[in-house]
């Protein structure tokens, strides 16, 4: 298994050719409290860089973006029924979708963990 | 993970640089102001804020969290600094008689230490900023927005006869505590607090200092606004944040709170192209002037109120769970554009969605069912009566 980060505040988790996708502790804390979240369906296809899911707090409402191509196996309902999951969960259970990678070349030039925890720090 | 934000003067986009369309300083392409800083900057600091730019000053947007704050407020009492708001006092001879030619309120016959909401009107009879104006005996003591105290004085000074003065008082501190709680936490200090009734105002003393107070507020609940000394504001904050019953609130809960009371905010909700009578704010035209007229914009504004106003604010319901924010258009049946969203968000007390806006007078009635469009999305919207949660306020007589 592997964790990688975008500079979007994007974390992918992979496991073999399955990426599970959800936003970063410092994302969630930058948007403060969430209030709704839309999750992709199985079976859409994204590639790099297309919306797949919304996220709104109280403030802001962001998109989030698929960080690799690949075909949705699964959006997490468990954040759609309860957005606040993110706020407290985000790099677990508040995960927003999962999908097959179509293109691992793709995670070449992402963040790994110490990485991204190190760049947020001079953000 | 992109961010787009589409909320009101609380949100970042003053922390990109982008004043909020009620600064009529700013505006897109604006070069960011050197920000002024609160008396209390680094009491707020020291209690977790995240400061952000408002209105020229650096302002806490929240402390723990928008939703937590939120409903401290609604159940307890909740501190918030507005010390951005610009403080003046008028004076000068005949001085109610002047401030009655650009605001509809009856200033002449005006009680002393009772604050009146009032609207400065431009003559086309849109709305410069809506303020608070409390007689002091002599003087007027005027409370204005942020954002629009600096084009405010300016547009008074221009129209007062010269031997009106306005002092812009900017070595106070003005502090709300809001919530059912705040008049029991501020008798301890300031007794003799609790005999003030809704919209009354009077001078106290406490910590050594002078302080002017009104109960009053923007949040629904029963409240105090207090003017104090810079100097001593900390004292009293402190004070004040010892006290179990009390948490310090940012701009975010600010927000969210004037929203679910129905309360609007200028430069979103109100603006120079929009009357008080669009607005639903008649209740701050008096009966005398309505009928004597004499103040900037008054022809419109009595046609307005006889005939009726091409547009009205009012309260959407929202289905779902998506806030519908600022900006979004409302569409009829047929998918006409008939109006625009100008606040909106999630309710943190009815957890639920709600916005306010404008709408053509024909769709305005309570109940009328409309489509929102955000975004290229619909959402299904009911036209619906504010307040979305009722007041609180400690009216005298009531019980």
């Amino acid at each position: 298994m592997s964790l990688y980060f975008t500079r979007d505040h994007e974390w992918i988790r992979v496991e073999g050719d399955t990426a599970t996708i959800g936003i970063s502790s410092h994302a969630q804390e930058q948007l403060g409290d969430i209030v709704f979240a839309e999750v992709p369906e199985a079976g859409r296809r994204v590639s790099k860089g297309q919306e797949a899911a919304v996220v709104e707090s109280v403030k802001a409402a962001s998109d989030v973006y698929a960080p690799v191509s690949g075909e949705v196996t699964e959006g997490n309902q468990a954040v759609a029924d309860d957005p606040a999951l993110v706020n407290s969960d985000p790099e677990g259970q508040g995960w927003f979708f999962k999908l097959k990678l179509e293109n691992p070349g793709e995670l070449d030039g992402l963040m790994d963990e110490t990485s991204y925890r190190e760049w947020i720090k001079t953000l | 993970m992109s961010r787009e934000v589409h909320s009101g003067p609380t949100d970042e986009t003053q922390a990109r640089g982008t004043p909020y369309s009620g600064d009529p300083q700013g505006g897109d392409g604006t070069v960011p102001q050197q920000l002024d800083k609160l008396a209390l900057d680094s009491w707020h600091r020291s209690k977790g804020a995240r400061m952000v730019p408002f209105a020229g000053y650096e302002m806490p947007v929240q402390y723990e969290g928008i939703i937590a704050e939120h409903l401290w407020t609604r159940e307890n009492a909740g501190l918030f600094d507005v010390s951005h708001m610009g403080q003046l006092f008028i004076h000068g001879r005949a001085v109610d008689a002047a401030l009655e030619r650009f605001m509809p309120g009856d200033f002449r016959d005006a009680k002393d230490m009772k604050p009146k909401y009032s609207l400065l009107l431009n003559e086309e009879g849109g709305i410069i900023d809506d303020l608070m104006a409390t007689r002091r005996g002599e003087d007027f003591y005027v409370v204005v927005n942020g954002a629009t105290k600096y084009g405010d004085i300016d547009y008074m000074q221009r129209r007062l006869p010269g031997e009106i003065i306005i002092d812009h008082v900017r070595s106070q501190a003005l502090l709300a505590l809001q919530g059912p709680k705040a008049a029991e936490v501020l008798d301890a200090a300031i007794p003799g607090i609790a005999q003030l009734g809704f919209m009354e105002a009077g001078p106290f003393r406490a910590f050594g200092h002078p302080l002017w107070i009104s109960r009053s507020g923007y949040t629904g609940e029963d409240g105090f606004e207090i003017s104090i000394p810079s100097m001593a504001a900390q004292d009293l904050a402190d004070w004040l944040d010892a006290d179990e019953r009390v948490k310090p609130i940012g701009l975010g809960a600010r927000d969210s709170l004037r929203l679910e009371a129905g309360l609007p905010l200028y430069g979103h909700d109100l603006d120079d192209r929009t009357t008080p009578v669009m607005a639903g704010l008649n209740f701050a035209i008096n009966k005398r002037r309505r009928a004597e007229g004499g103040f900037a914009g008054a022809m419109r504004i009595i046609a307005e109120l006889e005939n009726g106003p091409p547009q009205l604010r009012v309260g959407f319901e929202v289905d779902g769970r998506q806030p519908v924010r600022e900006g979004a258009l409302v569409l009829d049946g047929e998918g006409n554009e008939v109006g625009k969203i100008t606040s909106g968000g999630f309710s943190p007390s009815l957890q639920r969605p709600i916005a306010m806006g404008y709408v053509a007078s024909h769709v305005a009635e309570t109940g009328t069912a409309l489509k929102l469009e955000q975004r290229g999305k619909l959402f299904e919207a009911r036209v619906t009566a504010m307040p979305f949660v009722p007041h609180r306020y400690h009216r005298k007589g009531a019980a």
